[in-house]
């Protein structure tokens, strides 16, 4: 059983669904006993910093992904959740999160340009995902396969070891960071098509140890 | 580098596909669902979704069509056509629409735009504009207004204007409609779309005349848009997805080509 952690951050239910249509088990909860026994958790999430870490210092959901996140227990962060996995974010007048990973989430700066075009905020569409070494959860990914973004801040690990998969607009961030049996992602896997089914699919198979 | 996106649109009444020529004379295609579904396997980057229902019957029929939707396609899409509170707007991505597309809605009541970038992200509220080329004034500026009803009625709003507006109310994205160019098949309006799509910064996708694949190259290169919508030059089965994407990559264009 996976279970999806429900912190009032956005439509959960767009995850749920792709993770039915791979017929792979799951629940959508608030509660920190579900989380544990499940035998995955992934931690999605839209919308801003501030509201996310007020909502998950209230219900004492922080402490609990905390605890999940050193367990050895799968993790995988999409989007916002992958963005309040690290120390601090610039959203919200900075806003102190989790500090499972070591670094800042950053704004896209003003005035991005890719071929003298000015770059659009938020980056909204599907973009590739150049990833560093082998990683269960890209199994049977094409390098060349695209992923869709939403987001106008992005995760800027403080360690280059914690660096899974980078993408390219007007800078290279980071878009996929892994630490032991922790994956996070700033895309949408729910919303990237087949290829990222695959990646739920492998989720859902992962048993938490290092890349092979 | 994020890829330009290519977005078929469905016009949907009472549940079912139409296609708008000129917003008249609307023929029935079949169902909304196996379409997109069809559309996601050809590798539509997004879908968009326009309900021209006008009873509240017709509206619940389509909720339930966006239900199906949702359990059907996995890439974003869009709902639009008659929202007008935020009620209308929760259940539609409640039902599993990534987003929400606001018109004449948001025209009447501006509001609903900064509400709903507050209730649900600002990625979730898209402004669609309808847009005719009425030459230059002291009222219109820009030579170009906001018109409403299918282009019936206008609105003394200068395009420009209100696309500046509704970014800093809160939209995440505009889809930008010329009424001129729409059900023609002779192309985008390139300049409205370069002069709209290079003053926000929000993406923006172009919408109305794609006749041919050369319509695409020139809106999503000259006028720089971020996507672009099309619907009879796919619906008709003048062009597949694939083939277009093709042929742009084959012009430079960045897309995503496999899927």
């Amino acid at each position: 059983m996976i279970a999806i952690v429900d912190y009032r951050a956005g439509n959960l239910t767009s995850v749920a669904r792709a993770l039915q249509s791979l017929k792979v088990p799951c629940v959508i909860t608030d509660r920190a006993d579900e989380l544990r026994r499940a035998e995955r958790v992934i931690f999605p999430g839209v919308g801003a910093a501030g509201e996310a870490m007020r909502n998950l210092r209230e219900s004492g959901l922080d402490g609990c992904i905390r605890e999940i996140a050193r367990s050895g227990k799968p993790l995988l962060g999409i989007c916002l959740g992958t963005q309040v996995i690290f120390d601090t974010s610039e959203e919200d007048d900075r806003t102190t999160c989790l500090g499972i990973i070591a670094g800042g989430v950053k704004r896209f700066p003003e005035g991005l340009k890719e071929k003298g075009d000015l770059l659009k905020i938020p980056h909204m569409g599907w973009n590739r995902v150049q990833s560093r070494g082998s990683h269960p959860l890209f199994a049977g990914i094409p390098a060349n396969a695209e992923f869709y973004f939403v987001h106008s801040y992005y995760p800027a690990p403080a360690s280059e070891s914690d660096i899974l998969g980078e993408t390219e607009y007007g800078i290279r961030f980071a878009s996929a960071v892994s630490r032991g049996s922790l994956v996070a992602v700033q895309f949408h896997p729910e919303k990237s098509g087949r290829f990222g089914l695959r990646i739920l699919e492998n989720f859902s198979r992962w048993d938490g140890s290092h890349a092979q | 580098m994020l890829s330009k996106r290519i977005i078929p649109c469905l016009d949907v009444r009472d549940g079912k596909l139409t296609k708008g020529v000129r917003f008249k004379g609307n023929i029935d295609i079949g169902d909304p669902v196996e379409v997109a579904r069809n559309y996601y396997e050809q590798g539509a980057d997004e879908i968009v979704f326009y309900d021209i229902t006008a009873s509240s019957e017709g509206r619940d029929i389509m909720i339930d069509v966006v239900k199906r939707v949702a359990e059907t396609i996995f890439i974003p899409f869009s709902v639009g056509g008659g929202i007008r509170t935020l009620e209308d707007m929760r259940k539609v991505i409640l039902a599993g629409a990534e987003k929400v597309s606001v018109n004449s809605g948001a025209v009447e009541n501006p509001s609903i735009i900064s509400e709903g970038a507050v209730a649900f992200g600002r990625q979730c509220v898209v402004l669609g504009m309808d847009v005719k080329k009425v030459g230059k004034s002291e009222k219109i500026p820009s030579g170009y207004e906001i018109v409403i009803q299918g282009g019936r009625k206008s609105m003394g709003i200068d395009a420009l204007w209100w696309a500046r507006e509704a970014e800093n109310l809160g939209a995440g994205e505009i889809c930008l409609n010329s009424i001129d160019a729409d059900g023609t098949l002779e192309g985008y309006e390139l300049e409205l779309t370069h002069l709209i799509t290079t003053s926000v910064k929000i993406p923006v996708i172009a919408s109305g005349g794609a006749g041919k694949k050369e319509d695409l190259l020139d809106v999503l290169t000259s006028a720089k848009a971020d996507a672009a919508l099309i619907a009879s030059i796919v619906h008709y089965g003048t062009y597949t997805i694939a083939e277009l994407k093709e042929y742009l990559s084959g012009n430079g264009v960045k897309v995503r080509e496999i899927w």
